[in-house]
């Protein structure tokens, strides 16, 4: 027996040796907003969604490998960049904007705590601030780097939309079939719902995490290959989850009634294949990930502005050091978990909505990278491929396009 | 800022200035205005007078504007860029810079005095332009001005041809404490931190070294030629240098090694031979042992030769003609003895030792429960092979 763990313990260990940025980067990915943004697609509209993941899947990868190429070859953090190179005005108001829309994205994560709870009757009064206090210590004065390998393990759940995918019964024709026809319909609902689906996938802060923590790893330009392509397996992992989780809600909500979801037990029949377990798998998957994502979202959000502004930064500082991060850093927290404590305060909506602006706020960063990774002087030999621009270029315009869309419908009240 | 010449006609704005470091480290010594599609250069002795109005000049000759390696750009060198607080010891990014008028009779000319970070400097930064200066420094009043005297910044250039030009060194990095100067080096990217490792002192490079992250340190290493790595692993610790090299692939660490001088070398190449985590890896080779028949003035004399050891030696080491360890002799006991005296009647009374293959966490649990300084390692034969201090094993623990 003692051998028997003792082997377990190792391949634990090598598990744990290849994983890195881009993996941990990718888990974190498919956080409270994107378990809900895709089960709510699949359950209003079944298959329809499923070919925008193809595109979604290769500006990801696209993305994400050009913030770590730029962290490798610079050594230096996305908004440190768009600081030297754009000044002070735009990266204030970049900061103020990331600040704002990942300010929703932590208001989603504990409302995922709150919601899954929920389920079991666990009251949000005490789930939420619970939470908030164990996510402030954990990370401020825990030891977070062992607790995160706990939830990159517990990430393994999204397993269970895999198994029930096929546990449904999908109709797989149907679903083949609109995994690569695109579906277009000047549906207001339908268009929020697409910014919602770029937005949880590419969030604009993960930009700027992925990059941090190729930094922080120290990778260099030699070590790029090998973290290329954990990026681009961990982008096409989020992904498979994602269309998994799209397919069962499909298979086991949309197929019987369309449906809008409005809380977690509507969310949890994806699972129904489980049974009486669907309920606890649910809950069980979608705490882990708001966890996860809570604990990195606030702390990376208050290092990127710090960086960005210059003001001090870092756990291992104390708070007279550094002021202004702590402050950042607690401000988000209590506020985050703070609004989701308003009486019947509309959880899953709020979810869905801090996904849609992570989706407006998108082409906003992306612009800034492409103009960076392009310059020869920051860049040298690895600046962007052509094909790499035009995609990038491609992906800011459409979602500007649906965005402004989006906006033309809401003012024309065609809801 | 607009600038009028010498009738008063208005010729353009000041788009950036520059200082010319060779010449004058502090002094703007060039204005570039931009009025049409070209930009001009004025230089410093141009100038008759500069207030808030504007800049009035006493000279025609304008040239147009061309980059000019010698020249540190204001606006584009230096704001929004990191540069080093040399007193603060940490690294900071610019907002904002102070200047100083200087009167000389004829002329007036700025002197760059400070630079500043802090909410206080971002808020002009952002405001200018946008609301009237009155209500930005009504939006100041209450925050503490936060800024640092122009002459102990260090401005980091990674290019070593433009270094050379705008005559950025980093002397006055030399003088901080190695673990301060690791701290900066760690928050910098790693083009500039090997553009300061490329230039310091080589013993201060190894002792700010010895304080880095062993996987930071194998980057920078790497990144140096191999000459000046080499000549930095030489001047750490034996154990410490073993422990960068081991980081390395084996055929940088082969190419430093080859650029070293013997001695130091043949101490390194031993120590790599050892796993890094059994007392061999953990051990460094600086000790002080002397015969078993040593009186308290050999040992002495015996100190004076090793004088950079002194400052954390605490005990001495007694072998026999074989050079096996017999005893240990507590450092302190020599205040206390005739000079005259046995070395070997000073001993401790139990002698702990570890043989080279032992367990690190092994060794870690000897420190703990004999509160231990200094812990001797022997080789299989029992003879000294070195020691493993109090640090090393901080160390250790730190890195769990």
């Amino acid at each position: 027996m003692p051998k028997l763990l003792g082997r377990y313990r190792y391949q634990l260990a090598v598990f744990f040796a290849v994983i890195g940025p881009g993996f941990i980067t990718a888990n974190v990915d498919n956080d409270a907003g994107g378990i809900y943004t895709y089960s709510a697609a699949g359950a209003r509209y079944g298959y329809l969604p499923l070919w925008t993941l193809v595109p979604i899947t290769l500006v990801l990868i696209i993305t994400q490998e050009m913030c770590s190429r730029m962290g490798a070859v610079t050594g230096k953090g996305l908004s440190d960049l768009i600081r030297e190179e754009f000044g002070l005005r735009i990266t204030f108001l970049m900061m103020a904007l990331l600040v704002i829309v990942n300010l929703t994205n932590v208001m989603a994560e504990f409302a995922g705590v709150a919601s899954s709870l929920g389920l079991f009757h666990v009251s949000r009064y005490i789930s939420v601030p619970l939470a908030a206090v164990g996510v402030w210590f954990l990370v401020v004065k825990g030891d977070y780097k062992s607790v995160e390998k706990v939830f990159l393990l517990g990430c393994a759940l999204y397993v269970t939309y895999i198994i029930s995918g096929f546990l449904v019964k999908p109709d797989w024709k149907e679903a083949a079939i609109y995994s690569v026809k695109p579906v277009l319909m000047l549906d207001p609902g339908y268009i929020y719902m697409l910014i919602g689906m770029v937005g949880t996938t590419i969030a604009p802060w993960m930009q700027f995490y992925l990059q941090s923590a190729i930094v922080e790893k120290g990778i260099s330009v030699k070590e790029y290959a090998a973290s290329r392509l954990e990026v681009i397996v961990g982008c096409i992992t989020t992904d498979v989850v994602a269309f998994f989780i799209i397919v069962a809600c499909a298979g086991a909500i949309y197929s019987l009634k369309p449906t809008d979801i409005q809380d977690a037990s509507e969310a949890a029949l994806g699972l129904r294949p489980f049974g009486q377990y669907a309920f606890l798998l649910f809950s069980a998957g979608l705490l882990n990930a708001s966890l996860f994502a809570a604990c990195i979202l606030p702390l990376s959000t208050a290092y990127t502005v710090c960086e960005g502004l210059g003001f001090e930064s870092g756990v291992n500082r104390n708070l007279r050091e550094a002021p202004i991060f702590y402050f950042l850093y607690t401000l988000l927290i209590v506020v985050g978990a703070g609004v989701t404590l308003v009486p019947r305060f509309p959880l899953v909506q709020m979810i869905l909505l801090s996904q849609v602006l992570n989706g407006m706020l998108l082409p906003f960063v992306l612009i800034p990278m492409v103009i960076l990774i392009n310059k020869h002087d920051l860049m040298g030999e690895w600046v962007n491929a052509r094909w790499h621009n035009a995609v990038s270029w491609i992906t800011v315009v459409i979602i500007i396009g649906m965005t402004l869309a989006y906006v033309g419908f809401a003012l024309r009240g065609v809801h | 800022m607009p600038v009028y010449d010498v009738r008063g006609r208005r010729i353009g704005r000041v788009k950036d200035a520059a200082l010319v470091p060779l010449v004058n480290s502090s002094r703007v010594d060039r204005y570039l205005v931009g009025g049409g599609d070209a930009w001009l250069t004025v230089r410093y002795d141009q100038i008759r007078s500069i207030s808030l109005k504007g800049i009035f000049l006493i000279d025609e000759q304008l040239t147009p504007y061309h980059d000019d390696e010698y020249m540190l750009r204001l606006g584009r060198d230096l704001l929004d860029q990191q540069i080093i607080d040399v007193t603060g010891r940490k690294v900071v990014r610019v907002n904002d810079l102070t200047f100083e008028l200087h009167h000389d009779g004829t002329r007036e000319t700025l002197i760059v005095s400070d630079v500043d970070v802090g909410i206080r400097s971002i808020l002009r930064r952002l405001f200018q332009g946008v609301l009237p200066p009155r209500w930005i420094r009504w939006l100041q009043q209450p925050i503490p001005p936060n800024s640092i005297r122009w002459e102990f910044c260090n401005v980091v250039e990674p290019d070593p041809l433009r270094r050379l030009r705008l005559n950025i060194s980093y002397q006055k990095l030399e003088q901080m404490h190695p673990a301060d100067l690791a701290d900066i080096v760690e928050e910098l990217a790693p083009a500039e931190r090997e553009a300061i490792f490329e230039t310091i002192d080589s013993e201060v490079a190894a002792d700010a070294l010895s304080e880095i992250d062993p996987k930071m340190q194998a980057s920078i290493l790497e990144s140096l030629e191999p000459e000046k790595a080499a000549d930095i692993v030489e001047e750490m610790a034996p154990d410490e240098a073993a422990d960068a090299l081991s980081e390395l692939e084996d055929e940088t660490s082969e190419d430093i090694l080859d650029e070293m001088e013997a001695e130091p070398k043949t101490e390194v190449r031993e120590l790599l031979e050892f796993e890094e985590d059994t007392a061999g890896g953990m051990m460094n080779t600086e000790y002080v042992s002397l015969s078993e028949d040593a009186s308290v003035k050999d040992a002495l004399q015996a100190l004076e030769s090793s004088e950079e050891l002194l400052e954390s030696l605490n005990t001495l080491f007694l072998v026999d003609a074989e050079g096996r360890l017999s005893t240990a002799v507590p450092l302190a006991r020599l205040f206390i003895a005739s000079s005259a005296a046995r070395l070997k009647q000073m001993a401790a009374d139990t002698l702990i030792q570890v043989t080279v293959d032992e367990q690190q966490d092994r060794v870690v649990e000897l420190f703990d429960k004999y509160n231990l300084l200094t812990l001797p390692v022997v080789d299989a034969d029992g003879k000294l092979a070195g020691v493993i201090t109090a640090d090393d094993v901080i160390s250790v623990l730190r890195q769990k």
